[in-house]
């Protein structure tokens, strides 16, 4: 083929056009999306709901029981002992918290960087932020040994006429996990206004429905506080443009916040001396193990919930291969910080620091290390292949293997640190008891007890901001009505 | 005996009642409002509404996190209960900094969701169209234009013929409460 030819095959070619795939399958409409995500509120929750419930609510007494042996008798149930003495109370408290940044990453640095999917995922995403705050603000407050003391945290007058010392970084952990659960608690209760005012209304017009007293009544109930926590909510485009603002200015304000709360919790290590822990990589190592982390446990979550409540329209396997995506990402950052911390123990020549590092890989915790770097650095690397990232069944098994890394990504910081001291004479070996293991696997009953809760009496899914991201919502598209306007300016 | 509060104009899709809010804002009218499921994109310039104010509840919550936050410390660390941590100065701002960042945040998104609510006059439980059965499809997936009656230019004849001007699937009158 000549020259000539080819150049004007290339002018005359018009580029396939390229289809963004859509957010919610098959063109439903506005009324669709309101019914599927409103209804799992209105009926009946399945058998499955009541069992996980009953199973939860079990774990959960059991956690609380042990807490309860456990103030009664002293710290010395759990497994502490000289020289480790963080364990698996700080492990978990910063396994918990790193959790919920996902939720935060989702509502808020999504909405900045205007990545439209967010919307079917940020509800679940931020009220697992805050069952997951929750969860870990339980450790360090039963980690303080009397802890009827706890109160001396903040800074409040005591009898010693002594206030806080302000230099520590555990002080300012209580600042920025306090912070994070209320800021996060504020922005999701904004989201949540509007979708309450939905349920308000669709329990105002069922009201006739109803055949028995007892069903009015319940009606009436559910109405009042519906409506109690929705403020009188009506969809008016005055309040609509002051309610995107203030959401716009908490997304701005919760960016800071969620990089800010996991770097001050490894200022909780990086400040102090010990090998291991004084590193200068850790703020950005540790935020972004936490994103890591937590959206392990958002796949985690909402597989199973997609399925059980048929919202495969509404949460895509693109949404999913979009997680999938950012745990690729965020799981090559760890990677590359495991791998740096290592070089600069043996290029920064200090011998201590070097052995820490070894000890870690190669001494008694050996095993740990590799399930962390085998969950942590390799299982994300399978993403790389479309089919690994689009099959819900495998994504979940990887996101379990997340989950369990990144909980052991804590346990290597904290105790492989600790457990050999400077002077060989006070080197031990750390074991949990039936204590420290039986509380853990406790809170994990606690947050299912949230989040079935959640699911059950909240919209799940944010409704207004699915509606808002359509081909409906859209008054420049045809399925917007453009077309019915009559001398339109479309 | 209740007056009418306002007259309601029901629309199906969001290019509808944009155009329709176009025609209500350059008749001139101030005591009305677009009501829908979710916010539409350009409905605030489509209304000439200007820039929402929130922002100033925000940046003034903000300074007052973050004054308290560094007067707080000085109060207790330097002022009040000397504490000699490391030979350190007993006060300065690197210290002091990560509590007074945390509190602007705090008080900042306090001042984001306290200005919303202010400037919304919310909450409100006994707005007259909550008690209005059709309205309740607001949430849904309906569209309503309200003219209230106390507006200047409104007349019940022009402007029910104004809004029968647009694409309006059902015009009514919402009963007042009183």
């Amino acid at each position: 083929m000549s020259e000539p030819a080819a150049h004007s095959q290339v002018e005359t070619s018009t580029p396939k056009e390229l289809v963004r795939e859509p957010l919610v399958l098959n063109n439903r409409p506005l009324g669709w999306i309101t019914n599927q995500v409103a209804g799992i509120v209105e009926g009946d929750m399945p058998k499955w709901w009541n069992i996980a419930f009953g199973v939860s609510f079990l774990l959960m007494l059991m956690s609380f029981g042990y807490i309860g042996y456990l103030i009664t008798t002293g710290v010395g149930v759990w497994g502490l002992n000289h020289p480790v003495a963080w364990g698996w109370a700080i492990v978990n408290f910063v396994f918990w918290i790193g959790i919920g940044h996902a939720g935060t990453l989702i509502s808020a640095i999504l909405f900045l960087l205007r990545q439209k999917w967010r919307t079917s995922v940020n509800r679940t995403a931020e009220a697992m932020t805050i069952f997951a705050v929750i969860c870990a603000g339980i450790f360090p407050g039963i980690h303080v040994g009397r802890i009827w003391l706890a109160w001396w945290l903040f800074p409040l007058p005591n009898a010693n006429a002594i206030w806080p010392q302000f230099r520590s970084p555990l002080l300012w952990d209580v600042f920025a996990v306090s912070t994070y659960f209320t800021v996060s608690l504020l922005f999701w209760y904004m989201g949540l206004i509007p979708d309450l005012a939905t349920i308000r209304d669709r329990l105002r017009k069922n009201a006739g429905q109803c055949k028995t007293g007892l069903d009015k009544m319940i009606n009436k109930l559910k109405q009042f506080l519906y409506g109690l926590f929705s403020m009188g909510w009506i969809g008016s485009n005055r309040h609509w443009r002051n309610y995107e603002k203030a959401y716009l200015l908490l997304a701005g304000l919760s960016t800071p916040l969620v990089l800010s709360v996991h770097s001050i919790v490894s200022f909780d290590f990086a400040v102090s001396q010990l090998p291991g822990w004084h590193t200068t990589i850790f703020p950005p190592y540790f935020v972004a193990g936490a994103v890591f982390s937590g959206f392990g446990m958002v796949l985690t979550l909402m597989i199973p919930m997609r399925t059980i409540f048929n919202l495969e329209e509404i949460i895509t396997v693109r949404h999913l291969e979009l997680m999938c995506k950012v745990i690729m990402a965020t799981g090559t950052i760890v990677g590359y910080a495991y791998g740096m911390e290592f070089f600069i123990a043996w290029y920064g020549g200090n011998p201590y620091e070097l052995y820490a590092f070894k000890n870690r890989a190669f001494g008694p915790y050996w095993w740990s290390y590799w399930i962390m770097i085998s969950c942590n650095v390799i299982s994300p690397q399978l993403f790389w292949f479309k089919w690994c990232r689009t099959s819900p069944w495998f994504i979940f098994v990887v996101s379990i293997f997340v989950n369990i890394g990144m909980w052991f990504e804590r346990f290597v910081i904290v105790v492989t640190s600790l457990h050999r001291d400077y002077l060989p004479a006070s080197w031990g070996y750390y074991s949990p008891t039936q204590v420290d293991i039986l509380t853990f696997v406790g809170t994990f009953g606690l947050f299912m007890v949230l989040f079935l809760l959640f699911i059950r009496y909240l919209p799940s899914i944010t409704i207004f901001e699915v509606k808002a991201v359509t081909p409906q919502a859209d008054p420049h598209s045809v399925e917007g009505g453009a077309d019915r306007v009559k001398g339109g300016d479309h | 005996m209740s007056k009418s509060f306002a007259i309601m104009a029901e629309y199906e899709t969001p290019a509808e009642i944009m155009d329709a809010a176009k025609k209500v804002h350059a008749a001139g009218y101030e005591k009305w409002d677009v009501h829908s499921p979710f916010p539409i994109h350009g409905m605030d310039d489509a209304m000439g509404l200007d820039n929402a104010k929130v922002g100033y509840f925000t940046f003034f919550g903000g300074l007052i996190g973050f004054t308290t936050g560094m007067t707080m410390q000085y109060f207790m660390n330097k002022f009040d209960y000397a504490i000699v941590v490391g030979g350190k100065p007993l006060f300065s701002g690197f210290f002091a900094f990560p509590v007074s960042y945390e509190l602007t945040i705090l008080l900042g998104a306090f001042g984001s969701l306290i200005g919303m609510f202010v400037l919304n006059r919310l909450p409100r439980h006994h707005h007259p169209l909550l008690a209005n059965e059709r309205f309740a499809d607001v949430t849904d997936d309906k569209f309503y234009v309200v003219i209230e009656c106390d507006d200047d230019h409104y007349d019940e004849q022009t402007t029910r013929n104004l809004l029968e001007g647009t694409n309006a699937v059902h015009i009514e009158m919402v009963e007042g409460t009183e």
